[in-house]
């Protein structure tokens, strides 16, 4: 006497976990695909040479030093600036702001900042820096672009950050007399660190991977400059993503497409890897 | 508390307040003023000027949103108005170069509407069995790889992806359907489904992941299944985290440009799965580095467009999904 | 009076630690039993047997025999139809985030019935057997989040009952309650128990002694003394039982 329930209840969630088995599977198979193909085609044609030389038409020679340290240089010159300002901002909204409209307001301007396409900063950076404000196609533009994209990240990392360091800590230092800006800098932002680090490896990853935002603003060009050039107005250049969509879209040069598309995968996978090592670093010092 | 200071010797009035002890010493400079009083002067300056400048970061988000928005307005206004609004919204033929140039973007709305929903069709209801799978069904090990690999796909840049399709989806749809060439709207749906994915699973999981576990349980003590539960009870209970997870890719799909434009084409058609598209994305960024004149204010006025548009839908959207929360 | 449940020989262990010891214990039908004894003491554990909710917990082993009406519900028999036969209501009332009706309809729909007289028809028959008609046939379609903790419990238990088990168990369900919501709910019990047997968890002895027939004192995982309630309270044999009840510990 074994009753069992009903045989269209048995088939439905049969079809129910089949499917759920056959969605598991195929985004495992996704990634697993996606990332094989684009190492089994790109590292083959990564050599020292390509990586340590700039593309020369009289050689015949395609190298991408330029484009990897075009991309070097616009995330150091964006997280120069987009760190103390998006942190600024955090600490603004979190420690000093008390009219709840004012927050939600400037919540919701950088929920719409988050929301804008890389096109159309691409287009109002070319608009902003490029053109109004003179500074030319150039990397200067490209970051300055990436500053108010990436703002809404560091925003949002530092702000929950500094949401977990305990009142506790606040009220001592105040009640020891200290000032607010004194209580922030000894007390509260030290504890958030490691939120700050997570947000700042996460603007890494998405200045890494833009484009669209980049064509227009900091441009196409592929000379080798100093990091005196990339602050200067003027110098154009392209990094690693922008470099793949020519190479790829204009020239047809699958081969050395591919082999940069390795490389970012590569730089993906570390930027993703440090992020959780912070993450955990931080859980084990919050537990 | 002996603490000889620098001044001691040369100030007379040192001299004097010696006796009332040594601590007082310490508080009187050379100049008579108490240098604690002083520094708490220097301190409370410091004060605010930070506060201040706090302030001004506070407000910078409102600002760049503004700036970006007046400088969009300032330059796509222009070309609509020489257009005429319903021609530019409703022409359904654009033909920026030709000798009498036409500015209908009709096909770009409507190529960015179709590809939009096809792509969360497809990734809707896959990433949606995905993080059902991750927070309800899988062991911590599977899920921990799962969410790796997913998040691994969220980092992936768009041109790599484009890339891919490129090489991989378009020759494949091609030979699939026996068509001259691969890269259409069918091939740009593909790749961006993959694209909005990541994005799905990840809310949706977070999101079923804060069902409270009283529901499970009452659900089970009534005699339900896992499965049943996890279906009838938890992803209901999670709907308005699911439903911020398709907004996120409705955002994510309509906003993408360089992956699509690697892989849809770029002829200013009408969409068909089978045609050569271009989006609101692509339509821009195809012509902007060497367009002139009216063309190019017309592409600004296609950011605009795309730019109110998406406005639009997250308000829309997010209001929708609050009003069915209450 | 026949027996609907009976444990034989229970022993649990959660991981090593061994929870029950040797559990006799029979169920009468149609009788409230009250499971009573200090915190941590089985109880509950014991309760959660009967429906086995305790194969929820990881590392739970069983040895030994629980069976209803004669099948054994280990080996015997389906865990989702034993539910269907066993109802539970917990300790905090957790209605679904979804309209009253929803709720209460929640366990037939599961059971395979969908027509909407059907359910319209059971759904009114539970709210009225758990006294909670009156105060919700006019909001059916609302969520039932909006009432208040005793009427949610009510509506708990009209849930549990709305599948028609044969057994109610109540695990606490009052404790988080003030006196007039539980007042409401013991009236309900003395009402219910004419249609179904009810088995419960409870810390307050006052409700034992009120409302219960038979008692069932736990105390570190064994059973020390079951009996009728009036004896269990007026004069029980061993002598634990009569520290406890007399507040010695607790």
């Amino acid at each position: 006497m074994h009753e069992k329930i009903s045989l269209s209840r048995r088939v439905k969630i049969k079809v129910l976990n089949i499917l759920m088995y056959i969605s598991f599977i195929l985004i495992l198979a996704l990634v697993a695909g996606l990332i094989g193909y684009i190492l089994f085609r790109g590292i083959p044609n990564i050599s020292w040479k390509f990586l340590s030389s700039k593309p020369s038409l009289l050689n015949g020679v395609i190298g991408i030093l330029p484009n990897i340290l075009n991309t070097i240089y616009i995330v150091l010159i964006t997280l120069v600036i987009v760190l103390p300002l998006g942190v600024g901002t955090a600490v603004y909204l979190n420690e000093y702001a008390t009219n709840r409209k004012l927050v939600s307001v400037i919540e919701f301007a950088t929920e719409t900042l988050a929301g804008i396409p890389s096109i159309i900063y691409g287009l109002a950076g070319m608009l902003i820096f490029v053109q109004f404000f003179s500074i030319g196609t150039s990397l200067l533009a490209g970051s300055l672009t990436l500053v108010i994209m990436t703002l809404p990240t560091i925003v949002r990392t530092t702000q929950e950050s500094l949401k977990t360091v305990p009142d506790s800590y606040r009220e001592g230092s105040l009640a020891l007399g200290s000032g607010k800006w004194h209580m922030i800098r000894t007390v509260v932002l030290p504890s958030s660190i490691d939120g700050i680090v997570t947000g700042c490896i996460l603007a890494i990853g998405r200045i890494v991977g833009e484009s669209a935002a980049l064509l227009f603003t900091a441009g196409m060009a592929n000379n080798i400059l100093s990091l005196k050039d990339a602050v200067t107005p003027g110098n154009a250049g392209s990094t690693l993503t922008v470099a793949l969509y020519m190479y790829a879209k204009e020239r047809g040069e699958f081969g050395v497409a591919f082999a940069i598309a390795a490389i970012l995968l590569i730089l993906t996978l570390l930027i993703n890897l440090s992020a959780k090592l912070v993450a955990k670093k931080l859980k084990v010092k919050v537990d | 508390m002996q603490i000889s200071s620098a001044t001691d010797a040369k100030n007379p009035k040192e001299a004097k307040s010696e006796g009332s002890g040594s601590m007082q010493t310490k508080l009187y400079s050379a100049s008579g003023v108490p240098s604690m009083e002083k520094s708490q002067k220097k301190k409370n300056i410091a004060e605010k000027i930070m506060s201040g400048i706090f302030f001004v970061c506070g407000m910078l988000a409102i600002a760049f949103v503004l700036f970006i928005t007046a400088f969009l307005i300032t330059s796509g206004v222009p070309a609509i108005g020489k257009i005429g609004i319903t021609d530019f919204l409703f022409g359904s033929v654009w033909a920026s170069t030709a000798a009498e140039p036409k500015f209908g973007i009709l096909p770009f709305i409507l190529t960015s509407v179709y590809g939009t929903l096809g792509a969360i069709i497809i990734a809707v209801p896959i990433g949606l069995l995905c993080a059902i799978f991750l927070a309800k069904m899988a062991t911590n090990k599977i899920a921990a790889l799962i969410r790796s690999a997913v998040e691994l796909l969220a980092g992936i840049p768009s041109v790599v992806y484009g890339l891919v399709g490129m090489i991989i989806i378009v020759p494949m749809i091609r030979d699939m359907f026996n068509l001259p060439d691969g890269a259409n709207l069918l091939s740009a749906i593909i790749v961006l489904s993959v694209m909005v994915l990541p994005n799905v699973i990840s809310v949706s999981e977070t999101a079923l992941l804060a069902v409270p576990r009283e529901y499970e349980e009452a659900s089970l003590a009534l005699g339900a299944t896992w499965t049943e539960t996890v279906f009838k009870v938890s992803v209901p209970a999670a709907s308005s985290g699911i439903a911020s997870a398709v907004v996120l890719g409705v955002g994510r799909a309509i906003g993408e440009a360089m992956a699509v434009m690697m892989v849809s084409g770029n002829v200013a058609n009408m969409p068909g799965l089978f045609k050569s598209v271009r989006f609101l994305t692509t339509a821009i960024a195809s012509e902007m580095s060497y367009s002139s004149g009216l063309q190019r204010q017309a592409l600004f006025s296609i950011a605009l467009v795309l730019f109110v548009f998406i406005m639009i839908i997250t308000m829309l959207l997010n209001f929708v999904f609050k009003k069915k929360k209450e | 009076m026949a027996n609907i449940i009976e444990a034989h020989n229970l022993n649990l262990w959660y991981g090593d630690h061994q929870a029950l010891k040797n559990i006799n214990l029979d169920i009468q039908e149609h009788k409230i039993t009250a499971l009573i004894g200090p915190s941590g003491c089985g109880k509950s554990t014991f309760m959660k047997t009967l429906n086995r909710m305790n194969d929820l917990v990881d590392g739970c082993r069983i040895e030994g025999d629980v069976r209803l009406n004669g099948v054994d519900i280990y080996k015997d028999m389906d865990v989702n139809i034993l539910r269907k036969k066993v109802g539970m209501v917990f300790q905090k009332a957790n209605p679904f985030p979804m309209s009253i009706y929803d709720n209460i309809a929640y366990g037939p729909r599961l059971h395979g019935i969908h027509g909407k007289a059907a359910l319209d028809e059971i759904v009114e028959r539970s709210l009225k057997q758990a006294a909670i008609w009156d105060e919700t046939k006019d909001r059916l379609k609302k969520n039932a989040l909006g009432m208040s903790g005793g009427q949610q419990q009510r509506l708990c238990i009209a849930r549990a009952i709305a599948v028609e088990p044969d057994v109610l168990l109540m695990d606490e369900s009052t404790s988080a309650l003030d006196p007039i919501s539980t007042g409401k709910i013991e009236e309900l019990c003395l009402e219910l128990k004419k249609k179904y047997t009810i088995v419960m968890v409870t810390h307050n002895m006052q409700q034992a002694n009120r409302i219960s027939d038979i008692t069932a004192f736990f105390l570190l995982g064994e059973l020390i003394e079951t009996g009728a309630t009036q004896d269990i309270f007026l004069n029980p044999q061993n002598k634990k039982t009569e520290e406890y009840i007399t507040g010695r510990f607790g």
